[in-house]
Formats: structure tokens, sequence, C-alpha cells
């Protein structure tokens, strides 16, 4: 049985960790790979690095940023944020990425879901979305750019779609619950589920052990992606998985 | 020195990092010679079983490396570098392996709730009490894989469960093999490696 993941993700500006990730053990808070290696020190499955540089010249140093953390951390290493081509996904692969994210891109070039898992396989190509519940028609409706962009697409229809081009898992964050800390979306990911048969990584709304337990329990999602809890210590991931552990969860 | 065996095989990189990590001498070469006078080799691999062994094949490496392992080298393959130790595979169409080890490589049966490939993290069931790789017992490693090796019970040291019983390390002598990816498997997965480097290739 494979095990259920917990995967802390990092938002990456210009080559530093964004967030004032307040590790007391590291001598620079801002490093990317002492952060990846205090979480693969307390059990973490996988690591997401999401490159949130708003220029495009700048966004090389992401590359420099995976081969960095890939010399001492082990451990699948997902990178996303401002992908738009095959030599892009080919670089960060080259440098220690396992797997690359594709959000925005996905959904303006949709071929490079199937280019990307043509060249590099299907379980490198993650689709990223982001969804949010539309106010007037109550659709769940897919967000591009960083949540800023409304999109016409709904998010089970887009799935499929993605799935059927190529992506080997979803990476889904609610935007309704992100940042409320009041719990995963588990009617949108019990749909999802439903829906296609790749793993789905749960991201959006983590705030208490419970969380956790609920989302694994009531949804057929493989991972559980969380950032602000993690890197302020207000969970830990020994914590999550001991938790998980005694609700009858699988986990490392 | 350990001989990482050069033939563009996808994770060579990453598994040259562990090493490196693990301050274990390791070069990465497509040469000859070199894999003649290294101590181990390392044989890498990700993606598709033909491709590979063809690639293996056209830069004459097929042939050195099964004259090495059986020579008596320390050999592990990793990830399809593991399946390649065996007699042949069904990925795409019937090819053979090196045939280091008795086994076919066969496709994943298709069963509701199990996706595939088979990726990510599961626990090792101890098969053999007695190998210098006991310490897997229970223990979760890193897998992405679509096909796994049928072999007898002898070769296999460690499996998972995935549908089926999935050999995770395979050892015929001094030939080993991981299923998982030793390199992407945390701090068990470097022992993996170092155990390698000490006890198999060291002896």
């Amino acid at each position: 049985m494979l095990a259920k993941r917990i995967i802390p993700c990092l938002d990456v500006d210009q080559g530093r960790v964004k967030k004032g990730i307040n590790f007391v053990n590291l001598t620079d808070v801002g490093d990317p790979a002492q952060i990846a290696a205090e979480y693969q020190r307390q059990g973490a499955d996988e690591l997401v690095f999401l490159d949130i540089t708003a220029t495009n010249q700048q966004r090389k140093t992401m590359v420099d940023v995976v081969e960095q953390v890939s010399r001492q951390v082990f451990m699948p290493l997902t990178v996303g944020g401002g992908i738009t081509s095959i030599t892009e996904i080919q670089a960060l692969l080259k440098a220690g990425a396992d797997k690359v994210s594709l959000n925005s891109a996905a959904v303006a070039d949709p071929g490079l879901i199937t280019a990307g898992a043509k060249k590099f396989g299907n379980q490198c190509i993650v689709v990223a979305i982001d969804v949010k519940t539309d106010p007037s028609s109550g659709k769940q409706l897919v967000y591009t750019h960083g949540g800023q962009q409304k999109t016409s697409l709904e998010a089970v229809a887009w799935a499929k779609q993605v799935v059927a081009l190529g992506a080997g898992e979803l990476l889904v964050t609610s935007m309704d619950q992100d940042g409320t800390k009041a719990g995963f979306a588990i009617d949108l990911y019990r749909q999802l589920g439903a829906a296609v048969d790749v793993p789905i990584i749960a991201s959006g709304g983590a705030g208490s052990l419970q969380d956790f337990v609920d989302v694994f329990q009531s949804a057929d999602v493989a991972g559980a992606l969380a950032a602000s809890v993690f890197h302020y210590h207000e969970l830990t991931i020994a914590q999550v998985k001991s938790t998980l552990r005694q609700a009858g969860v699988n986990v490392r | 020195m350990l001989a990482i065996i050069d033939y563009d095989a996808g994770n060579t990189y990453n598994l040259k990092k562990a090493f490196d990590y693990l301050k274990i001498p390791t070069v990465l070469t497509a040469d000859p010679q070199q894999i003649k006078t290294s101590d181990g080799l390392i044989l890498p691999g990700v993606g598709a079983f033909a491709p590979a062994m063809a690639t293996l094949q056209q830069r004459g490496l097929a042939d050195l490396v099964k004259q090495e392992a059986l020579a008596g080298k320390p050999l592990l393959g990793i990830c399809l570098g593991m399946q390649l130790l065996f007699d042949s595979s069904t990925e795409y169409g019937k090819h053979a392996g090196l045939g280091l080890i008795p086994g076919q490589v066969v496709a994943f049966p298709e069963k509701p709730g199990y996706k595939i490939p088979q990726m990510g993290w599961n626990q090792n069931q101890l098969r053999q009490k007695n190998s210098d790789f006991a310490f897997l017992a229970n223990e979760y490693t890193y897998f992405v894989h679509s096909y796994y090796a049928k072999c007898e019970a002898e070769y296999v040291v460690t499996a998972v469960d995935y549908m089926v019983q999935v050999p995770a390390l395979v050892q015929r002598q001094q030939i080993y093999g991981t299923q998982f990816h030793p390199e992407k498997s945390g701090a068990v997965g470097l022992q993996v490696l170092q155990t390698f480097a000490q006890k198999v290739v060291g002896k």
C-alpha cells in the first residue's frame, strides 16, 4: 500500500524563500536548501517549490535552487510557477526536479501537457488547478496567474481534459479555502476523485490536525499540501502523521 | 571508485549527487577502460526498457556490463536499471535484457483503486533476514514504475505490496537491483547506497 503523502510547499522569489519561515535552527531563514533539509528531517514525503518570481529574466535562478536543494535533500521534488516550455521543463528535471507543475501555461497551451508527458513521461507532469466557486453561478471555476484571472473552465471538466492530455498528477488548490484554516474542500476532491484516475494532491485550508484526517478519510486524495501551518510551527509533520496513523491512515 | 554507467538514463545526476553527499567516489562514464578498472558498477535508468537496452548495446555497454558482472564485479541496478538485469521485458513488445538475474519484467495488472504507475512511498517487507540490506524491513522507499520484475523468491530480498508482490530489492550473488529510487528515499535510501559501497563493493 502506498503511503499518503504530506507535502510542505515553499514559495520562492528570486531564489529565496519568501515567507518568513521561523525554524529556530536555521542560520539562513531564506535559504531553500536549508529549509528543504529541515523538512526532510521532519519527515516530509515530498516538497513543492513554487516560483513566484515576477519577471522572466530572474526565473533561471529556480534551476540553481533545484540544483542546490537536490545536493542535500533526497526526496521527490516538484517545481512549479511560470513554466511555459519544454526547454524549461528539461532544465528543471536535469537540475534534480522529479516533477514539474504547470498551471497558467496548461490553460494557455494545453499542448504543452502532452508534449511534456511524451518526452518525460506522465509521472513528471503535474497540472496545478486553482479553483474558486463562482458567486453568481455556483460553478467551480478554474483561475490562472496566481488566482488573478478567472477562466470559463469548470474544475471537473478541466481535470478530465488535462488527464486525457497526459497529466500524471493533479495539484488542486481551493481558493475558497486557502488561507482560511477551515479545512480542505472535501466535496471538490470527492468530485475530482470520482472523475479522474491519477493521484490528486489537496491544497488550501489546512488548519488543524483533524483537517488532514478528514480529507484523507472522506476523499480519494494521494497527498495533502500545506504551507503556513508548517512554516509557522502551528503543526509539525510528525504531529500530522501520528494523528493520521491513529486514525488508520497509512503514512510513512 | 564506482562507475555510474552513462547512457543518458535520466536519474544519473541525482544518483551522483547522493553518492557525493555520502562522500563515496563515483565517476559518470561510458569509457570501457574506466568501467573495467572500477570497483563496482551502478546502472541507473528511467524510461522505457527497449530504448534503454538499445542505447546500452549501441554504445557497447551491454556486453561489457554483463561480462564484468559475470566475472564477479559488484553491480547495482536502479529502477529501470534493475529491470534491465532480468532476462526480458514485455514493455511495448518482448525485449531481451542483460540476463543476469532469471526473471521477466511485466506490466502491472489493472485493478480498480490502483493507479499506474505506482508512484509514491511503499513499505518494504523483508524476505531474507540475513541480507546486508535487512535494515529495509518495514521501511518506506520511493517508487515510480509501471512494470515490475517477476522472479523466483530466492532473488527477492524485499518486496512491497501493490496489487501483486513487487520485488523491491533483488539480489543474485554480487548483483543487486532496487526497483525503488534510493536517491529519492531519504535517509534509508542513502543507507542502501552506502551499504552497497561498503559491504558489497568493499568486501
